[in-house]
């Protein structure tokens, strides 16, 4: 029972990174169409798992003074898988996210997620954490960047959806556009959050 | 001696490593509420920044590249970065106790600012020699400092003002960030 709560917590109680204000930077930068949100949302998604799952497994051994740099190698090991499996098989989505894939080691969400979760609980739990997380994370991603892209470009996931009359609204691809876009959601999800009480 | 000037206005104004480039955010929305803090975190950030850029410059070059051993670029650079962040802390706290109380907390932090590992492999990748690499990461650190300090300044002000309930906190902050980086892209035409 308590799995499945760890699991749907991520999906909105502390979806990020509108509940917990973490990994900006990615978020920010890739969410340029809905196509680059999803495929940066999974990779993290696997790092997260995957780190939460190892660190869980190690918790009992890691020494408690050095634990935050065990963290990160663990981090970085996953992130170095996940960029060799995206240069052989996504090479395109590769290249557009660029930097950031590296910069998966130093999303706050993962090591917060590690650091706070994985490193006092049981592997099941932790899984679930990362993979609730992940997904929370993906599915913000993903509407941020079908927003921007919408009325950016007029199109969802490259297919045309507002008709060939439509005149692009380039601020909202611009970098200003996506700080401006994103605290627009929060604030939204804000309401949301206050409707629901 | 003009690329290298026009490289120090670009990484500082036109491609402004927080504002353009969108690295470093977490700290930027985070240590902003007050002036000193912002101002602690942006010094920690130049000192952290210049010496993890030429460090992990040296050993893409010497060390990665001869042995064929690019594929761990990330996972060695952010060992790097973070005994580096460790060593000097431990030497600050030793020699210059008076500057390691003003950096304090963010010291620590800054393993995790992104700036400091992109900025580290955008150095790499721009395959850029050993000036350009330093000048480079001086000038992003400069940049980042001033935008966080210039945020920081805003922040201040806005805590005076009433701001819609919904657009609280985090929400106003990444709307104001969002007109300050449309501020910035008016440098573009320059550089």
């Amino acid at each position: 029972m308590s799995i499945v709560k760890e699991f749907t917590k991520g999906l909105w109680k502390e979806i990020p990174p509108f509940r917990l204000v973490l990994g900006l930077c990615p978020t920010l930068a890739v969410t340029k169409s809905m196509e680059n949100g999803i495929g940066m949302g999974l990779a993290t998604t696997f790092v997260l798992v995957f780190s939460n799952i190892l660190v869980s497994v190690l918790r009992n051994i890691i020494p408690s003074k050095v634990r935050i740099a065990c963290y990160i190698v663990v981090i970085a090991t996953f992130v170095v898988i996940v960029e060799l499996l995206m240069q052989a098989y996504t090479y395109p989505l590769y290249q557009r996210l660029g930097i950031f894939i590296p910069l998966i080691v130093v999303n706050c969400i993962v090591l917060g997620r590690a650091e706070a979760f994985a490193g006092k609980n049981t592997v099941f739990a932790s899984a679930a954490d990362g993979l609730g997380i992940g997904i929370g994370f993906t599915i913000s991603l993903s509407v941020l960047g079908a927003v921007r892209e919408l009325l950016g470009n007029g199109t969802i996931l490259n297919i045309n959806v507002m008709g060939p009359s439509y005149k692009p609204f380039a601020f909202v691809v611009s970098a200003p556009g996506a700080f401006v876009c994103l605290g627009l959601l929060l604030c939204l999800m804000n309401i949301v959050g206050d409707l629901k009480k | 001696m003009t690329d290298y000037l026009l490289m120090v206005i670009s990484a500082i104004f036109v491609n402004n490593i927080l504002l353009a480039r969108y690295l470093g955010n977490c700290p930027f929305l985070g240590v902003s509420k007050k002036m000193d803090t912002a101002v602690g975190m942006g010094m920690a950030v130049i000192f952290v920044l210049t010496m993890a850029g030429v460090v992990t410059w040296f050993v893409e070059m010497y060390f990665l590249r001869q042995s064929g051993l690019v594929y761990l670029r990330t996972i060695v650079f952010i060992l790097v970065i973070a005994s580096l962040v460790q060593f000097v802390e431990i030497f600050l706290k030793k020699s210059i106790p008076a500057l390691y109380a003003g950096l304090g907390i963010f010291l620590p932090l800054i393993t995790t600012n992104c700036a400091v590992l992109g900025v580290a492999i955008i150095n790499v990748q721009k395959d850029f020699n050993f000036m350009q690499a330093l000048i480079f990461s001086v000038a992003s650190a400069t940049g980042f400092s001033m935008a966080l300090v210039l945020f920081a300044g805003l922040r201040e002000r806005m805590a005076l003002s009433r701001v819609p309930g919904p657009l609280e906190g985090t929400a106003i902050g990444l709307i104001t960030a969002g007109l300050m980086s449309l501020a910035f892209l008016g440098f573009l035409g320059m550089a």
